[in-house]
């Protein structure tokens, strides 16, 4: 299955958000359930196995967009390898969330998770991402996972992981006994790197900040990254506040 | 081959990376690492995720310091930057750089070294190492060798010394690494064709390794420590 879905924002004479754009194409498709909220609602099993999956966001200069999903994401087994593309641009003064419920690798699959994520100067964006290897008491299928951020053209930060990989799943360097791996990427710059159990508050030589998390379960795993998303901003000076 | 590679990965040259254990030190004290096997499982992971992107990068700067300025250094070291969540992973790194490039001007005067040192003081370390393979006559490919080399056997010695293990067993664990090191030394320089140099840059691995982002950052904080990193 090859599919295509497409969110933009337009800003009103009033200078409110307007979502101007909303291209659903099944499995992917979008419901509005704010004045600028879209959610991910799932219309079919998957992505299955060679499924092509692509999502552009196009967040207009001055405008926001809260991106969720209702449910988790089930990554099958399927002919080939399927591929979910997400192409976000955050124009100048523009507000992003992305924060969908996990991405669950099921046994036997083979996926591919691309980013790119490019922001203007004075965009902000909160962009949180998890991975679960395989349902309870399975081992993991396959994922490749990339995400790019790039500000006004700069590399701000390049990360990825690969999961059902036995050199690296139970790797001390890599994930240690962990059955989740998670990131936020947030706009916020931390004053200081942070860190507790399982969970990580990294400053970017950027602006910006990247919490990492490891976890026994997609539970664990997201009360971490809060407490990290949490400490990120937490020293950030009232007039930078962003609404979460 | 060229000797000069041996010079370049040999432990004794006098570059500072015995002070640095690549979170091997937080990882044994964190009981994460200890006996061989573990230790060889440590190793294994942080070669294909952190070794493969050093290696990558410093095959990007040989390449770079004989390709006559078609990418700047700026714009090699954000794309180490941008690979490198971690703050203390980003000070180890440079601390690193800094002592290579300054041995490395010494041992093998070049202008490409002397231009490296002038744009940027302190750089990260696979633009030291990529820069000094390049004035050492070595190509894109032995420098990307002596990357990973160098991200397994400064964890694997220092784990040797904090644990006390047999370092025969060890170097047993680092001659077994041996096709893997190949592996990520040849995938490091795989052609880029259609892209331009810098979306080639761009497109390098940046493979993550959350486990290690977490021991460098406990190690800063740590009150007693043996290794800096």
């Amino acid at each position: 299955m090859r599919a295509s879905a497409a969110v933009a924002t337009a800003r009103a004479a009033d200078g409110r958000t307007v979502v101007s754009r909303l291209a659903s194409a099944p499995p992917l498709t979008l419901r509005q359930t704010g004045p600028h909220t879209v959610h991910l609602v799932s219309t079919a099993a998957g992505p299955l196995g060679g499924d092509m999956l692509a999502l552009d966001l196009y967040v207009a200069p001055g405008t926001t967009l809260e991106l969720g999903s209702v449910a988790a994401t089930l990554v099958l087994p399927g002919p080939g390898e399927s591929e979910l593309l997400v192409t976000a641009h955050v124009g100048a003064g523009g507000t992003l969330r992305f924060a969908p419920e996990p991405t669950v690798l099921a046994a036997g699959c083979a996926h591919r998770l691309l980013v790119r994520l490019t922001l203007e100067d004075g965009a902000s964006a909160f962009w949180r991402e998890e991975i679960v290897f395989g349902r309870h008491g399975e081992p993991s299928g396959r994922c490749r996972s990339r995400f790019d951020v790039t500000r006004d053209g700069l590399p701000l930060l390049r990360q990825e992981f690969t999961a059902g990989d036995p050199d690296l799943d139970s790797s001390p360097a890599v994930y240690g006994s962990a059955r989740c791996v998670g990131t936020t990427f947030l706009t916020a710059r931390a004053e200081e790197p942070a860190v507790a159990e399982g969970v990580a508050v990294l400053p970017l030589a950027g602006p910006g900040t990247l919490v990492s998390a490891l976890a026994k379960d997609a539970v664990q795993l997201r009360s971490r990254l809060e407490w990290g998303e949490r400490t990120a901003v937490a020293d950030e000076p009232a007039t930078a506040a962003t609404p979460w | 081959m060229r000797p000069a590679l041996l010079l370049l990965t040999d432990s004794r040259l006098p570059a500072g990376g015995h002070a640095h254990s690549g979170g091997a030190e937080r990882a044994v004290t964190s009981g994460a690492v200890h006996d061989v096997p573990s230790l060889a499982h440590f190793l294994r992971g942080r070669l294909r995720t952190a070794g493969a992107v050093a290696a990558a990068l410093t095959a990007a700067c040989t390449h770079a310091s004989a390709g006559g300025g078609t990418v700047s250094w700026e714009a090699l070291d954000a794309e180490v930057d941008a690979r490198t969540a971690s703050p203390a992973q980003r000070e180890a790194s440079r601390t690193q750089g800094r002592l290579l490039l300054r041995v490395a001007r010494r041992i093998w005067p070049s202008p490409v070294l002397d231009e490296l040192a002038r744009a940027i003081p302190s750089p990260h370390h696979p633009l030291a190492l990529g820069a000094a393979a390049h004035a050492a006559g070595c190509t894109p490919e032995e420098a990307a060798l002596a990357a990973a080399y160098h991200a397994v056997t400064g964890p694997a010695t220092a784990a040797v010394r904090l644990l006390g293990l047999d370092p025969v067993s060890v170097h047993a664990v680092l001659a077994t690494l041996t096709p893997d090191l190949t592996a990520v030394a040849t995938h490091a320089c795989r052609p880029s064709d259609p892209l331009t140099p810098l979306e080639a840059l761009g497109a390098l691995p940046a493979c993550s390794a959350p486990a290690l982002d977490a021991l460098a950052e406990q190690h800063a904080r740590a009150e007693v420590r043996l290794f800096i990193s």
